[in-house]
């Protein structure tokens, strides 16, 4: 479980976590939809301690994640980033396998290279994709060994940066299917960060809305259609007018 | 009044911004020491940059020694001859090689090829989010990236220079024999009987020192990359700019303490 306690983060003058609440139960997908510049990815970054927040609590399972030693506050993690951020000088299976062949509780590789082509057999890829380079695949294929590498070490959350971003409508699908299988499947805790309302429809069972470094909406993906707010009814709609003012 | 304001604002903002630079690379230059002395270790990485960065510069060092060597015996010969001294040009071709250009120049030469790949590919490892990709995989960057960089290079640069050294006294040999009319017995005893064990210990050290600068400069540029390609241009001009600087103060600074 995550639960997250009047967040604030500040870049300079500008505000960009103005006190955010919220808490995702264990086994949830939850989505964060907003705008470009309304704090998803810091409050992601916030969250996994890859940016340091100026006020508020975020708790783990009950346990305030400053206060837990990193290693073992990151290795409940797997996290899907926007573009892969695949190593290039590691072959498929090495990027896959990458946590299980590092730290103190590395295991051989040869059975690590086997949990990875396990792994890349799970997100659809075939085993001599292992033996590949990043740059040698598509941004389907990329995105696919990336949650290949998320889901790695079966971890209890996994974060999810614009899983989409840059497919095309029908590998998205792909994507948001495989994501949804994996996480029911892991009974992980997900958190999935979009603009893409076809993921959040795929995804989701929980929808918040951030603007304006706040939660706007937060609810069911059941209400999210229904809802009157009209911030999150423009962001729905993608209309122009509304109360989110657009530059044009 | 204004304008003389303005001047002062201008350089005292100048001088603030540098000294906060010398903090900020000071500290991260202790954080990567540190690193290199605590678990765990990666041994594979540092391997594999002893290859790029000591094999790889073989070629560039030892052209550069050689061609170095070449000229410094005919520059030394036509100055020797003038006070007719020209006996003395195996001995200073080897003293000047060894104490002085072997290791200043061998350290440039690597800081351009060196500095620019290791912050090129530290920046764009930043830009494009592996270095958070790596945290998220419970893997420190300072101690996977950062610390086998340094590590190596610091091995790696006497081995370089060391070889460069010996490469530039066979350019001298090359000419003095060839071109300049050395006996190649007289040449090669001279240039073993003025030299000092000193003298190669400090040259050593000297590239030591610069291949611990080289490895810093690449690795602190590329790791505080600027976003997008420019950010990583701009780490990469200011890792070998900075790096080359560092090698010529510091040079100074161990001439002096080696003198």
């Amino acid at each position: 479980m995550i639960t997250v306690q009047n967040l604030h983060k500040k870049f300079a003058a500008n505000t960009v976590l103005n006190g955010i609440d919220m808490q995702i139960e264990k086994g949830q997908s939850m989505a964060i939809i907003g705008g470009s510049g309304t704090g998803k990815s810091v409050l992601l970054k916030c969250i996994l301690g890859l940016e340091t927040h100026d006020s508020g609590k975020i708790f783990i399972n009950g346990e305030e994640s400053s206060k837990l030693d990193k290693n073992k506050f990151l290795s409940n993690f797997g996290m899907l980033f926007q573009n892969a951020a695949l190593f290039d000088s590691l072959s498929v299976w090495k990027n896959v396998a990458f946590r299980l062949t590092q730290g103190p509780n590395k295991i051989p590789e040869k059975q690590a290279k086997d949990i990875a082509i396990e792994k890349l057999r799970r997100v659809g890829l075939t085993p001599d994709v292992g033996d590949k380079f990043p740059a040698e695949l598509s941004g389907g294929m990329q995105k696919r060994v990336g949650l290949a590498r998320a889901i790695a070490a079966n971890p209890e959350i996994i974060f999810f940066d614009e899983p989409t971003t840059g497919l095309d409508p029908i590998m998205s699908g792909v994507i948001n299917e495989l994501i949804r299988e994996i996480v029911v499947e892991m009974g992980a805790t997900a958190m999935t960060i979009t603009h893409d309302m076809s993921s959040v429809r795929a995804i989701a069972d929980k929808v918040i809305m951030l603007h304006n470094g706040r939660v706007q909406w937060s609810g069911d993906i059941k209400e999210l259609e229904k809802s009157q707010n009209p911030y999150l009814n423009q962001f729905l709609k993608g209309n122009a007018e509304g109360p989110i003012e657009a530059v044009r | 009044m204004k304008v003389f304001n303005k001047l002062l604002r201008s350089i005292g903002s100048s001088v603030l911004a540098f000294c906060s630079s010398v903090g900020r690379i000071v500290i991260f230059a202790l954080n990567a020491i540190l690193h290199l002395v605590r678990p765990p270790f990666y041994g594979r990485e540092v391997l594999s940059q002893l290859m790029q960065i000591g094999f790889y510069s073989l070629p560039v060092v030892g052209l550069t020694a050689l061609f170095t060597g070449a000229a410094l015996a005919l520059q030394i010969y036509s100055g020797g001859v003038r006070f007719s001294a020209e006996s003395v040009v195996p001995s200073i071709v080897a003293i000047g090689m060894v104490r002085e250009l072997g290791p200043v120049l061998g350290g440039l030469m690597v800081a351009g090829r060196v500095s620019s790949s290791i912050a090129a590919e530290l920046g764009t490892m930043r830009v494009t989010e592996q270095l958070d990709a790596l945290v998220t995989l419970s893997t420190d960057p300072m101690k996977y990236l950062v610390a086998p960089r340094v590590l190596a290079a610091t091995i790696a640069m006497p081995i370089l220079v060391a070889v460069g050294d010996t490469i530039g006294i066979l350019g001298g040999y090359l000419v003095g024999t060839g071109r300049l009319g050395f006996n190649s017995n007289n040449y090669l005893q001279n240039t073993v009987d003025f030299m000092e064990l000193e003298d190669i210990t400090s040259g050593l050290a000297k590239a030591a020192v610069f291949g611990f600068i080289i490895a810093l400069m690449g690795c602190y540029h590329g790791y505080n990359s600027g976003r997008g390609a420019q950010g990583v241009g701009k780490a990469t001009i200011n890792a070998v700019v900075s790096a080359s600087v560092m090698i010529l103060a510091a040079n100074y600074v161990l001439t002096e303490a080696f003198f």
